[in-house]
């Protein structure tokens, strides 16, 4: 019989996730702390005597509420929202038809197209965005939200492809057969029986396209031009740092907002999630 | 009305015959067995009958219609699954209903036809469970509920009792068979069981291979096995194989190594041919006993017990004749050891003949 000594529950188990909570927790304590410190401490020297760099005895709102008045904040974040919401939305829908499609049909080079779908997810956007921002040009969509509706579908539809095409995967063939038999075309079987079992995988491909779609740069930062179409991601950066002062309190304060839906979206549907991303479903 | 006709079916994959020249006429009313090792090709004719698998060749006519090109909807079947596939996000009553639903029945309809084949399954208090709030059995059942609420033409199973456990399985074997009675609706069945296969068919349809070996009812099956393939599938345990030579003038007799039996004049006729060839034998298990005084020389061997395994209602003794093995089913009072020197009878009139290179019954 193996004993369980204390120590090695400490060395193996305790000390190790401890130092990664810390690890992975503080830059959001930091990020909270910063947004709500007042500007006399926050530009202090750290060697100044009092000073308290992990805490404050005098916080304050005024970053949100220059950050509200001051600046065109809250466009950015309807910007950011729409652009998530519809782009997620058209990948969805694609990712869907795809993956089933991939995952159920029978047709020549269904193999290879799967993989090829995949390709294209690993091309990187920092090269991508070159022949990107010629075409948005082209259609005459730069400083649109359109730019970005139309570009992320890019890299989401292959990702939402995948994950459902795996998902439906592990759905017994038999369900779908079942229900044709009963009299239910395959499309009907598809939309009455496969979707809504397939509900989890859905849900985290949903989740994952919009968080991808929520926190996305590149794109962001090369198609949008106008301080009022922005993006958080690209507005917190481009407008709260002016020529070479940055405006700590007000960046991390629009930080801070611009990560809470993410956050609220994924501890509703953290389950969903997980079982998305594992795959299980019993006939 | 709805007999099932199989025309000249094959179904090719890629590289794989899976099914060959399948011609079969499934009765009215009749409910017909097809049993088989796995890879044999049953299932694939059932799912082609279903509409799930396409056809390579051939035709397929359930009733009057000819169903090549129908979808699995309009052909007015019902299937069982091994796996239930029952609807994990619907509940029982639901899952019953959805083919009804799907043909827009008036709900009224519906709540009548569900209700009746709730009663006949004895699943009404499951009506508003999920499937996965039922035991195996329980799932079984609805899956037959949600087949029989249909009233089709044609009952299609796929080895649906294969997922249950043993005691299970004998239970539900019977209540398929009541059901059936009740019914009176075509049904196919495909199972690797050959238990299943005798006690449920009317006629049972042995495939290997992809090609049909031997139609006809359990019975005859058991009887008069068409060849070696279906002496050896049918039964439990299997019929013994033994290699002879056909010898003699007059008295045919066979000559095996370490054993050697007469020929009852009944089958003299047919293996008068084979004179002086090699032969197969299949005796059954069931028609070896031991010997008593009374028994005749020709018909008498001696073996050597190898092993005894008691199964209560009877001793099946497995005896070496020479380097034959042989199997012999024998009355569980009879008390005998590893090593232990028998003589065995056989019942003369119920040996088999295979001819070696066809494997053919002679």
């Amino acid at each position: 019989m193996v004993i369980e000594r204390p120590w090695k529950r400490w060395v193996y188990f305790y000390i190790p996730l401890t130092l990664f909570i810390i690890g992975t927790l503080f830059p959001f304590y930091w990020m909270l702390i910063t947004a709500i410190r007042p500007d006399a401490e926050l530009y202090r020297s750290w060697r100044a005597v009092n000073n308290a760099p992990f805490w404050t005895l005098h916080p304050t709102l005024e970053h949100f509420r220059d950050l509200f008045e001051k600046t065109t904040f809250p466009y950015w974040l309807w910007n950011t929202f729409f652009i998530a919401v519809v782009s997620t939305g058209i990948s969805l829908f694609c990712g869907l038809l795809a993956g089933y499609a991939l995952a159920r049909l029978k047709f020549p080079m269904a193999g290879t197209l799967g993989t090829s779908i995949f390709v294209t997810y690993l091309v990187p956007p920092t090269l991508l965005f070159i022949p990107l921002a010629d075409i948005i040009r082209n259609f005459q969509l730069g400083n649109t939200p359109w730019a970005l509706i139309l570009t992320y579908p890019t890299f989401l539809i292959p990702f939402c492809t995948w994950l459902l095409m795996g998902y439906f995967k592990t759905i017994p063939k038999e369900l779908e057969e079942c229900a044709r038999i009963d009299g239910a075309t395959r499309f009907g079987a598809m939309t009455r029986i496969i979707f809504p079992i397939a509900v989890p995988g859905i849900l985290s491909a949903g989740i994952f396209a919009f968080t991808l779609s929520w926190n996305e740069f590149i794109y962001a930062l090369v198609f949008l031009s106008s301080p009022e179409r922005k993006t958080v991601p690209v507005g917190v950066v481009s407008e709260m740092i002016r020529g070479d002062i940055y405006f700590w309190g007000q960046l991390m304060a629009g930080a801070l907002l611009g990560s809470i839906p993410v956050a609220l979206v994924y501890s509703f549907f953290v389950e969903y999630y997980v079982t998305g991303l594992t795959g299980s479903v019993k006939g | 009305m709805a007999q099932v006709l199989m025309k000249d079916l094959n179904k090719k994959y890629d590289e794989v015959h899976a099914v060959k020249d399948v011609n079969l006429h499934v009765r009215d009313k009749e409910f017909v067995v097809l049993v088989g090792p796995s890879g044999c090709g049953k299932s694939t004719t059932l799912r082609m009958v279903a509409g799930l698998e396409e056809i390579t060749a051939g035709e397929i006519a359930i009733g009057d219609r000819v169903v090549n090109d129908l979808p699995p909807k309009d052909r007015d079947i019902a299937m069982v699954f091994q796996n239930y596939a029952l609807y994990p996000h619907m509940t029982v009553y639901d899952n019953m209903a959805f083919g009804l639903k799907m043909r827009k029945f008036p709900k009224a309809e519906i709540q009548k036809r569900v209700r009746d084949a709730a009663e006949i399954l004895g699943i009404q208090d499951l009506l508003k469970r999920k499937p996965r709030q039922l035991s195996g059995g329980q799932r079984q059942r609805v899956a037959v509920g949600r087949a029989i609420v249909r009233h089709p033409q044609v009952f299609l199973f796929d080895e649906p009792l294969s997922n249950l456990d043993a005691k299970l399985r004998v239970q539900m074997r019977v209540e398929l068979k009541r059901l059936h009675d009740r019914l009176e609706t075509t049904a196919i069945y495909v199972t690797h069981d050959q238990v299943e296969a005798m006690t449920l068919g009317d006629r049972v349809v042995v495939m290997k291979d992809g090609w049909i070996q031997q139609v006809g009812e359990p019975m005859e099956l058991y009887t008069r096995p068409a060849n070696r393939f279906v002496a050896g599938f049918i039964g439990s345990p299997a019929m013994n194989f033994v290699d002879v030579t056909i010898q003699g003038d007059g008295n045919l007799t066979a000559q095996g190594t370490g054993l050697r039996l007469g020929i009852p004049p009944s089958l003299a006729g047919q293996l008068g041919p084979y004179k002086g060839q090699r032969v197969t034998l299949g005796v059954r298990p069931e028609d070896l006993r031991l010997a008593t005084g009374a028994d005749q020389a020709p018909f008498v061997f001696d073996a050597v017990v190898d092993v005894v395994e008691p199964l209560g209602s009877e001793i099946l003794l497995d005896v070496k004749a020479g380097p034959n093995s042989l199997v012999a089913r024998v009355e569980p009072t009879v008390r005998l050891k590893v090593h232990d020197a028998v003589r065995l009878a056989v019942n003369p009139e119920r040996l088999h003949f295979f001819d070696t290179t066809s494997e053919k019954a002679i």
